[in-house]
């Protein structure tokens, strides 16, 4: 009796840094639980800051640190965090993220800082952050807790920025600030032009490509929803 | 475990303090860095309405600001276009440390209007341009500007736009150089010299290469393009007794001349 509870006591914590259970807590919100195709959050960000692959960029980094850290963070505090005022105290931490993000792109990326501005104060109502904190991080380890928002904001990032490579490339024939279509054009002869489709720069455009990407998405996994 | 009351507030304080303590530490370290990049931008902005987008976009800070002090000599004016060497306390008024935006919130005759001049390297003599600062409202938030104009004092050498919140892809295009680049040429008085700035119409892809007033807008972002519109106007007539003077002034040095 006395061995087996020993064994038990010291499996658990030799768990592999990268076990099956923890990589899940990564992958699964990359396409089975997706924030955004499945999940449909974070969708005022996505349609926002996505006519350019840049901002997108920086946006997805940034949400990716607002998420892991708050989720690490909340999970530090979790068993000293008053229950009736948990939101309050989610948003407190998140807030301040935010703001040091925000105060570091000041300094040190001024354009971009400019291009997203209001949109870096908004990851804050990122339903994303809040959504991890509420469901994972107040009940679970910190390193746990890390990787789940990970996969979380990486889950948000490769689809918006997905979503803004179809936008940009549509809406103004580029892809990071390169000109994709003048040079494909410059292939077929002077004569020859592509014409960029203004509908791709406005969120209709984002619906548009966030709509087919679900919809690829549920055809090939057979998600339904309940 | 039920929390009492007392706990709870002793918590949020103590969080309260820790995060505004983080705050204000990352605010005064980066504090420095970040004035240095608002300076650089604001120089990059003014140069930006004289000097290629391209060419400034590769140019490196300090090459920036070493281009800036060689080419960029600046006054300060009143809206009767009068000189102001004197700040209201005492000390020399410099143009770069004019908040327009301050400005923009007193009555225009109490307003002061700095003038950057683009001369040529180290003559301040020789103007090539001389480039006016504008001010206004778009649609969500400030928008502002340069405008650059030929030593005629009409026609426009180039313009640059800026804005604090405007919808990225839509009204944010005004800080795009394919949109800016629409304004050079253009000509701010008609032929009986009176005033008509330069407005950019609704909608997008037409061509106005025959209007010497008008330029091509930006599609779904009419509200912002009205805004531009109304700054470059207003501000535009602010500096027109400056222009006047500026006019007669060169005139009257053709006269001396012969």
């Amino acid at each position: 009796m006395s061995t087996e509870t020993t064994i038990a006591e010291v499996k658990k914590p030799a768990e592999a840094l990268l076990s099956k259970r923890r990589k899940k807590l990564v992958t699964d919100p990359l396409v089975d639980s997706n924030p955004i195709t499945i999940q449909v959050l974070g969708i005022c960000s996505a349609l926002a800051v996505t006519t350019q692959m840049q901002p997108t960029l920086i946006m997805a980094i940034s949400v990716i640190f607002v998420v892991a850290m708050s989720n690490f963070v909340i999970s530090v505090m979790r068993n000293t965090i008053p229950t009736r005022v948990r939101i309050i105290v989610q948003l407190a931490v998140v807030a301040t993220l935010v703001t040091v993000v925000s105060e570091i792109l000041k300094a040190f990326a001024y354009d971009m800082y400019k291009e997203l501005s209001v949109f870096i104060g908004l990851i804050i109502t990122n339903c994303i952050v809040m959504g991890r904190l509420e469901a994972f991080a107040l009940g679970n380890k910190p390193y746990d807790s890390v990787l789940d928002g990970l996969g979380s904001a990486l889950g948000y990032s490769w689809i918006i920025l997905a979503v803004a490579f179809f936008r940009e490339l549509f809406g103004s024939g580029s892809v990071f600030g390169l000109p994709i279509y003048d040079s494909i054009a410059g292939l077929f002869g002077e004569n020859f032009s592509l014409a960029t489709n203004g509908l791709m720069v406005t969120p209709v455009g984002a619906f548009i490509i966030l709509g087919l990407i679900i919809w690829v998405q549920r055809t090939k996994t057979g998600y339904v929803e309940h | 475990m039920q929390q009492s009351n007392a706990y709870i507030i002793t918590f949020s304080i103590i969080l309260t303090v820790i995060l505004g303590l983080l705050l204000s530490g990352t605010s005064q370290v980066l504090g420095p860095l970040q004035r240095k990049a608002e300076e650089l931008d604001t120089r990059k902005q003014i140069l930006g309405a004289v000097v290629d987008g391209e060419t400034l976009r590769k140019m490196k800070a300090n090459e920036v600001l070493e281009y800036y002090q060689n080419r960029i000599s600046s006054i300060v004016v009143d809206i009767e276009g009068n000189k102001i060497e004197t700040a209201p306390d005492g000390s020399p008024m410099v143009a770069e440390k004019v908040n327009v935006g301050k400005n923009y919130k007193m009555p225009a005759e109490k307003r002061v209007f700095p003038v950057f001049i683009y001369h040529a390297e180290g003559n301040p003599d020789a103007v090539e341009s001389y480039i006016l600062p504008v001010y206004g409202a778009g649609l969500w938030d400030e928008i502002w500007g340069y405008v650059a104009l030929k030593t005629d004092l009409n026609t426009i050498a180039g313009v640059t736009f800026a804005h604090k919140g405007e919808t990225p892809g839509l009204g944010a295009r005004i800080t795009s150089s394919d949109v800016q680049a629409r304004y050079q040429g253009k000509e701010i008085f008609d032929e009986t010299g009176t005033l008509q700035a330069v407005a950019m119409q609704k909608g997008e892809g037409k061509d106005y290469d025959a209007d010497k007033h008008k330029v091509d807008g930006m599609s779904g972002a009419t509200i912002t393009a009205n805004g531009v519109n109304n700054m470059v106007k207003n501000y535009l007539q602010y500096y027109s007794a400056f222009l006047e003077k500026t006019k007669s002034a060169k005139s009257s040095d053709v006269v001396a001349l012969n």
